[in-house]
């Protein structure tokens, strides 16, 4: 597959066709209030094989970056704009018929919660099946062996048996398997995992992510995963891109990233995780409160909140933390972050 | 659930028994005197009151009285009217209008309620939603008599597309009065249905639908529908219970002659045996629509299970 890499980008661990590319998305949510900006022109691709983390805490626009991207923003009515090319060919230009048709076979998507993201009132075999009789015009016999053969393949336990079963007669792990069942039927080439292990225990959400990678190994298909857990980006994840306030803020290879952050934010997520070596010490919050997203703050959005701010006179020219909105640029090698004082934040290794 | 089921029904014969024991009481402490009602302002020789009030146990203590009554009841014999007429056989003849006059007003909520709702949940805010929002809340504020005459005059008179009274016209005659019944109901129906499907349409699952690429369709109506129609039908099921009762107002004004009917005439002439019958007969419609509609609720959420 090597032959059709047209973007080796310096940040890439993996290679592949880039399946992939998001340009200067937005999204915004018109309300009675005034206008929601949730998603502020990000730009990133996936290759496949690639895992591509995308971190951020609840309100950045990870979650609803990703729902665009699927095409399935319609409550409430959002406006998207940009370009989400899916092995080239842009989705947000398309009839909602075709966009439609490449959700399963080519995009698909997991939730964070599997109890409420699958119908109660049907059998998981049922819904698991409902790919092949949909999207192939599979028979229901057919359809039922082929849930059989997916539950299987996602290791639940006595698939024959349980196919029949509802989503609530399942633990949670079983029931984000099978969530997880669903959203490979088709092969997709790429899947986006929103929060997959959020609502699991720890043991169990090692199990998922394990199974995630297992089938990433076996199909080639790109990950998107959306999460607010360090600890899974550094364990599963080739790539990152950190998001605050509707923006990529910083991107690189995690490695790169977790050792050393480009940006004060990333440098205060890394912070904020407790540390078997730091034993007893204090952990350091990031101060302050997320950004409204109907009224962002001018400038850089986290200059608010940021212990690295420059403003006024200590300010470079053009650089002022409070009016100049820094740009996502290349800061190091494989390495962009949105920030002014770039160069000052890597190299201060975390505590 | 079957076990289930059995134990439900075995449980009404108690609340039954119960409720013949209640009304039974309520007739017995009406004040007057029934045989001087059904005499009427004729006078009544002393022997026959005597003849008529040993023949019906009227000097008895009510618990001897409810004995005679129970006694009758296990050999099938609900008792007679002080005219000599089965009980039986009056429910016999207007039961089958009350039936009818129910069927008809069920479909009437089911066709335009539910229709109605499920339009306007998909499209709320539109033109039609609102319009089933400002018409559902007028029907409601009307009261049932006002309706009933309303559409005599309309449907019946100006336009003449339907009978006003009776049932000589078969099925016909009943849709009038089926729809007038149906109207609180309906209106119900209607927003329940709109409020659940508007409900549903924001839900995970139906997110997960459309995640899984299906078609605008289908995740209406496989994925949205089914769900949203459980409580529908819940109170639909309830309703035909209520249904069964009889609707005395609607009975009376469009001259049916259903149980509803029936039953007013039989407390004003204080008929006793008639009151019982009839009522303990409604308990009995009310108990096993529940029990259907408890069914039903296992049977479309597959989360209810009853053993």
């Amino acid at each position: 597959m090597t032959q059709f890499q047209t973007d080796p980008a310096p940040s890439r661990a993996t290679t592949g066709a880039t399946l992939l590319e998001v340009e200067d998305l937005h999204v915004e949510f018109r309300q009675r209030s005034g206008v929601v900006s949730a998603v502020n022109g990000i730009s990133y691709s996936l290759a496949e094989g690639e895992t591509l983390a995308i971190l951020g805490e609840s309100g950045s626009g990870k979650s609803v970056s990703a729902q665009a991207i699927m095409g399935i923003l319609d409550v409430p009515p959002a406006v998207v704009s940009g370009a989400i090319r899916f092995e080239g060919r842009d989705m947000l230009a398309m009839s909602a018929e075709d966009q439609r048709q490449v959700r399963g076979p080519g995009i698909s998507m997991i939730f964070q919660d599997a109890l409420s993201s699958l119908n109660p009132v049907y059998s998981v075999g049922w819904q698991i099946g409902e790919m092949f009789r949909v999207h192939q015009g599979a028979s229901r016999k057919e359809a039922k062996r082929k849930a059989v053969e997916l539950m299987d393949r996602v290791r639940i336990p006595a698939a024959a048996k349980r196919v029949d079963d509802y989503p609530h007669q399942f633990s949670g792990g079983m029931r984000q398997r099978v969530m997880i069942a669903m959203a490979i039927a088709l092969d997709p080439r790429i899947l986006i995992a929103d929060e997959p292990t959020t609502a699991l225990d720890v043991t169990v959400q090692a199990q998922v992510m394990d199974l995630l990678k297992d089938l990433q190994r076996e199909t080639g298909m790109g990950l998107i995963l959306i999460t607010h857990d360090l600890g899974v980006v550094n364990e599963v994840a080739d790539n990152v891109a950190v998001m605050y306030a509707g923006r990529i803020v910083e991107r690189g290879t995690v490695d790169d990233v977790f050792t050393d952050a480009g940006h004060p934010y990333t440098e205060g997520l890394m912070n904020s995780v407790p540390q078997v070596e730091a034993k007893g010490g204090r952990l350091q919050p990031i101060v302050g409160q997320p950004p409204n997203l109907a009224a962002i703050p001018s400038g850089c959005p986290f200059h608010p909140r940021c212990a690295r701010r420059r403003l006024g006179a200590e300010a470079a020219p053009g650089r002022e933390c409070s009016i100049d909105v820094p740009p996502l640029r290349l800061v190091a090698s494989g390495r962009e972050a949105a920030c002014h004082y770039s160069e000052e934040v890597l190299g201060v290794r975390a505590v | 659930m079957g076990r289930y089921v059995a134990r439900r029904l075995l449980l009404t014969i108690p609340v039954m028994l119960g409720a013949s024991i209640l009304i039974f009481s309520v007739v017995y402490a009406l004040p007057g005197d029934p045989i001087r009602a059904l005499a009427g302002d004729r006078p009544v020789s002393p022997a026959v009151v005597q003849v008529l009030t040993e023949r019906f146990h009227l000097d008895d203590p009510l618990w001897m009285q409810y004995w005679e009554y129970l006694k009758g009841l296990f050999q099938g014999d609900l008792g007679t009217d002080f005219r000599g007429r089965p009980v039986l056989d009056t429910i016999e003849r207007t039961l089958p209008v009350t039936i009818r006059l129910t069927i008809v007003a069920v479909i009437f909520e089911i066709v335009i309620g539910l229709t109605a709702g499920v339009l306007a949940g998909i499209r709320r805010n539109s033109y039609f939603d609102n319009l089933v929002l400002v018409s559902t809340t007028v029907v409601v504020a009307i009261p049932i008599l006002v309706l009933a005459f309303l559409a005599q005059l309309l449907f019946g008179l100006k336009l003449g597309w339907f009978p006003i009274a009776g049932t000589r016209e078969g099925w016909y005659g009943y849709v009038l009065p089926g729809l007038v019944l149906a109207s609180g109901s309906l209106a119900y129906v209607a927003r329940l249905t709109r409020t659940s499907i508007a409900e549903n349409l924001r839900a995970d699952y139906v997110r997960t639908a459309k995640a899984k690429g299906l078609p605008p369709r289908r995740i209406i109506v496989q994925h949205t529908l089914r769900n949203s129609l459980i409580p529908v039908v819940t109170f639909i099921g309830a309703d035909i219970g209520a249904l069964l009762g009889g609707a005395i107002v609607t009975e009376t004004v469009f001259n049916l002659p259903g149980i509803g009917r029936e039953v007013f005439d039989a407390i004003r002439a204080q008929e006793g045996a008639v009151v019982v019958g009839i009522v303990t007969l409604m308990v009995f419609f009310f108990i096993f629509f529940n029990l259907v509609v408890d069914v039903l609720y296992a049977v479309l959420d597959p989360r209810i299970r009853y053993d």
